[in-house]
């Protein structure tokens, strides 16, 4: 009785696995082969490359990854700066209204950047950087989750480590660069998966703070060239989709294992 | 001695406030003035080019809650927060076990669970309006195969929301998975051993002592997935632009229809603010209340 359980819930696990992946398997396959095949399930009909063509011609493509990339990079190296300063401060150094300030910056895990686009936008413009990739960023460079991840890392450093750095005459700067950044290297490592992969993913916020194809992220880009005002086709989405998510993909299938231990790392704690 | 004490006091709270202040300055740019200020905007009515803006005290909030469509976006997210928090939460949790557990090709079965929280939402979208297209979409395809008329998913009210909800739950469950894994792993094995020893099945072994102890995670991601039940709403964008005739417009979008494509920003602004308060709310019972019973924090 217990084996016939077992084998069910082997073939409910594995069935459930089938059907979280087909849509994207289905894509892929669609991707490769001309919509009148991909819509008709023709199994047998032979694979194309023509998908891609069409959709890397219908957009500037490189300018979007690149902006991407760029995006990904300001808001990364924003957000280590940022969060490294104030997760310190957070973790070692003991200072009046402390904690009352750790609360409001605790409050910004629900005051979403997302729910605050229209005063958002209007500050981005105020400041000169609508339409400008700074702009795009600027919002998520003090996060309150990463400013929690640091004081979390900075404050299971022993302060022993720290004692003998001040000895051997480290100021403070010097202590948190030579002692504590590199003791927290795991932690940086698990929040830049998470920042990558969530700003590469971002799209509202984009949307509405850039206007130009020389600022535009993909998947900005990626909506847009698959409006139905533009009339393309299932197939050729198809190809422009699986682009634009290849490097991410093929990132996460190779460093699966940190990408799962990143998200549990930065959720956890 | 007295006066060294004071002086190393005063030095540690000006590196304090030295070390916080990039964080502060951003903080207070794009969270703590925005928020302020959406309150303040919402205040005022909408200002034309013959009639400047001018105070109108609660008016806009009026205006919504006399407004059908706010009422029907509301009832909307509802529905929306009240199906995806508890399907995803429900699948995640089966997922995990059944990743947990010896069953063959568990890598690939992980991997497929796994796979959709990396891409992004408009990606998602777009895989999905393969399956949902009328006619030419796998489910009228598999519907065809049994004689079943075609549909329009997306296209008719009655199926609009449920076909956004199931894009919801298909990419946030194996994210919430990875929690409920980890959860798993730091029970001791020898909790297992011993109902084994006392003759317990694997259900009652499962439901008297795995999910008693998920329960802090459980929580955890409840309060996550409620989060998203706001700000998940990219794949409307895609799939169905809030129709047909609102039919699965949620309240983000809402917000973002009035005020990039109505301009109309102090409609905008009251509903930023009641939306605050709802994630406010939340966030005092997560800090009060839940913080109080959950100890892995």
């Amino acid at each position: 009785m217990n084996a016939f359980f077992r084998r069910i819930e082997m073939f409910g696990a594995l069935l459930l696995a089938v059907i979280w992946i087909s849509p994207l398997l289905f894509a892929f396959w669609a991707a490769f082969h001309t919509t009148s095949d991909a819509v008709n399930f023709n199994v047998a009909a032979p694979w194309t490359l023509d998908n891609f063509r069409t959709a890397w011609a219908g957009a500037p493509w490189l300018r979007y990854f690149l902006n991407t990339f760029v995006l990904v990079t300001v808001i990364l190296a924003g957000q280590f700066v940022v969060t490294t300063l104030a997760g310190f401060a957070f973790a070692k150094v003991r200072f009046p209204g402390r904690d009352l300030v750790f609360i409001l910056v605790l409050m910004q895990l629900f005051i979403l950047p997302e729910v605050l686009i229209v005063e958002n936008y209007a500050m981005v413009s105020r400041l000169g950087l609508f339409d400008t990739i700074p702009g795009v960023g600027m919002p998520y460079m003090a996060s309150a989750f990463g400013i929690f991840l640091m004081r979390q890392a900075f404050k299971g450093v022993p302060i022993e480590l720290h004692e003998a750095a001040r000895v051997e005459g480290c100021g403070w700067f010097g202590i948190l660069w030579r002692v504590y950044v590199p003791l927290a290297r795991p932690t940086y490592l698990a929040y830049a998966l998470v920042s990558v992969s969530t700003h590469w993913n971002n799209f509202l916020w984009p949307l509405i703070v850039t206007n130009s194809p020389d600022t535009r992220p993909l998947t900005v880009g990626l909506s847009i060239f698959g409006a139905p005002e533009n009339g393309v086709d299932i197939s050729v989405i198809s190809a422009a989709t699986m682009m634009s998510i290849a490097p991410l993909l093929v990132a996460f299938l190779v460093f699966q294992r940190q990408f799962v231990q990143a998200f549990l790392r930065a959720g956890i704690k | 001695m007295a006066e060294h004490v004071d002086l190393e006091k005063r030095r540690q709270a000006v590196y304090g406030w030295l070390l916080l202040s990039p964080a502060a300055i951003l903080l207070t740019l794009f969270a703590l003035y925005p928020s302020v200020a959406t309150f303040w905007s919402s205040l005022f009515s909408r200002g034309t080019r013959r009639r400047p803006s001018e105070f109108v005290g609660i008016e806009n909030y009026a205006d919504l809650f006399a407004d059908p469509t706010f009422w029907k976006v509301v009832g909307n997210n509802l529905v929306y927060a009240g199906v995806t928090i508890p399907m995803s939460i429900a699948i995640a949790l089966a997922m995990a076990l059944w990743a947990n557990s010896r069953i063959p090709a568990r890598g690939f079965v992980r991997t497929a669970y796994f796979t959709p929280t990396v891409l992004p939402m408009i990606a998602a979208a777009n895989l999905w309006l393969f399956f949902y297209t009328p006619g030419l979409g796998v489910l009228d395809q598999i519907g065809s195969l049994f004689g079943l008329p075609s549909v329009n998913w997306l296209g008719q009210p009655e199926t609009a929301l449920w076909a956004v909800i199931i894009v919801t739950i298909w990419k946030e469950a194996g994210f919430f998975m990875i929690f409920y894994l980890a959860a798993l792993q730091t029970i001791p094995e020898d909790l297992k051993e011993a109902s084994d020893i006392e003759g317990a099945s694997r259900w009652t072994y499962t439901r008297r002592i795995v999910l008693p102890l998920l329960m802090p995670t459980t929580l955890f991601i409840m309060v996550n997935a409620l989060i998203n039940s706001v700000k998940l709403i990219d794949h409307l964008f895609i799939l169905t632009k809030g129709g047909p005739n609102d039919a699965s417009k949620l309240i983000l979008y809402y917000i973002w229809e009035m005020a990039f494509a109505f301009f109309d920003a102090p409609h905008a602004a009251a509903m930023t603010i009641l939306v605050l308060v709802v994630l406010g709310i939340v966030a005092g019972i997560k800090f009060s209340y839940l913080d109080k019973r959950t100890h892995y924090q």
